[in-house]
């Protein structure tokens, strides 16, 4: 982690630039791309420490992409950390948009246009899953039955009952608050940060 | 003042929108439509076509579209300004508090249930955007002219480049979208 803050800065400005312009489809969508680049490719941030953010980034209210951007930012390289990687998550989307607000009915029924963003979708999911997927293995690891219910509560709650995040997320910290204070009575020795 | 009313309408909606992307479509629709008649409800559905569309939240897109339209650039520039100001601010204390409490131990717990709850919303993400994607009806029907194929064999491929290959993101969802624009030139 011992790099030049400008480095650090450039880094993160041309990540979130370039991450933010292909974000079709919504906040988690830069959420799994920026802990691609980050944790699996920089190795800057750890898994762990990723998921903690993502839970933060949501937790805040706005959109999730700049949410992810300010945490990461602020992470990384603090103050100017979150400047350079909101100019980064915003750029993208304004300047596609001023565009689209000047030629906006040429752009809903050009061929190639529909025909590159349905395919695109698809690409979209593949890079959804996959992330999950090495997420999901992360959490078994830590062989915890509980961990592993609260997953399938929690996807559940979202997707079929769909209950708003923010509620599922209040809701599991509660149940951690709870379940670290039973733990810490019943071992009280164990109670310290591992 | 426009560009005032532009920049505190968009605090509004950024303040407000816990739980990101369609959280905030009621918020934009009461601002926008409702409170200022700066779109009309016709404009607000192709403001969502777009932005379904076009990379970027929804509400920085809603900011910028409106602003646009309203006030021209300046415009776009206060709406957008004002929607991630709270949010900044918000998210800052957030990661603050994260990065000076993380290592005590009622912190640890929180976060250590936390985790398998974002990764169940982060599936919940992805299967929002799949099923529709794969079932026109956008329930998981199999019957045949419900299940676009196509989708289905771009779904697999850039799985398989991602696990296999290793190949980057980027060139994964690129790849699928020129594969699309070419296949559809080619069967019509």
């Amino acid at each position: 982690m011992e790099k030049d803050q400008s480095h650090i800065l450039r880094r993160l400005f041309f990540s979130t630039l370039y991450l933010s312009a292909f974000t079709f489809g919504g906040g988690y969508v830069i959420i799994t791309l920026l802990k691609q680049k980050f944790v699996d490719e920089l190795h800057w941030i750890d898994e762990e420490e990723m998921l903690d953010m993502v839970a933060i980034a949501q937790s805040s209210p706005g959109p999730i992409a700049v949410n992810g951007a300010i945490v990461i930012g602020y992470k990384l390289a603090g103050v100017p950390g979150i400047l350079v990687s909101v100019l980064g998550a915003v750029i993208p989307p304004f300047v596609t948009l001023t565009v689209i607000s000047f030629f906006y009915s040429a752009f809903k029924t050009n061929y190639y246009i529909q025909h590159l963003l349905s395919g695109m979708t698809a690409g979209v999911s593949a890079v959804i899953i996959s992330v999950v997927w090495d997420m999901m293995n992360g959490v078994r690891r830590n062989k915890d039955a509980l961990l592993m219910a609260v997953m399938v509560i929690a996807f559940v709650a979202n997707y079929f009952l769909k209950i708003n995040a923010v509620y599922i997320i209040l809701a599991t910290a509660a149940f951690g608050a709870v379940r670290t204070y039973i733990n810490a009575k019943k071992h009280p020795r164990e109670g310290g940060a591992p | 003042m426009i560009y005032l009313q532009l920049f505190f309408a968009f605090m509004q909606i950024g303040a407000f929108s816990f739980g990101g992307g369609y959280a905030a479509m009621p918020l934009i629709e009461s601002q926008v439509i409702d409170r200022y008649g700066w779109l009309t409800r016709a404009d607000f559905a192709d403001l969502v076509t777009i932005a379904e569309m076009t990379p970027g939240p929804i509400a920085i897109n809603a900011a910028t579209f409106v602003g646009n339209l309203t006030a021209g650039i300046p415009g776009a520039l206060c709406a957008t300004t004002g929607l991630i100001l709270p949010p900044c601010i918000f998210a800052t204390v957030l990661a603050y508090l994260y990065k000076k409490y993380k290592d005590l131990s009622l912190m640890q717990g929180i976060l250590q249930s936390l985790r398998p709850t974002v990764v169940a919303l982060i599936l919940t993400a992805g299967l929002r955007i799949l099923i529709p994607a794969v079932f026109a009806d956008g329930t998981v029907s199999p019957a045949a002219g419900n299940v676009n194929v196509r989708t289905v064999v771009y779904f697999l491929a850039a799985l398989l480049c991602l696990r296999k290959w290793k190949i980057s993101p980027i060139k994964v969802m690129v790849g699928c979208g020129v594969a699309e624009v070419i296949v559809s030139l080619v069967l019509g």
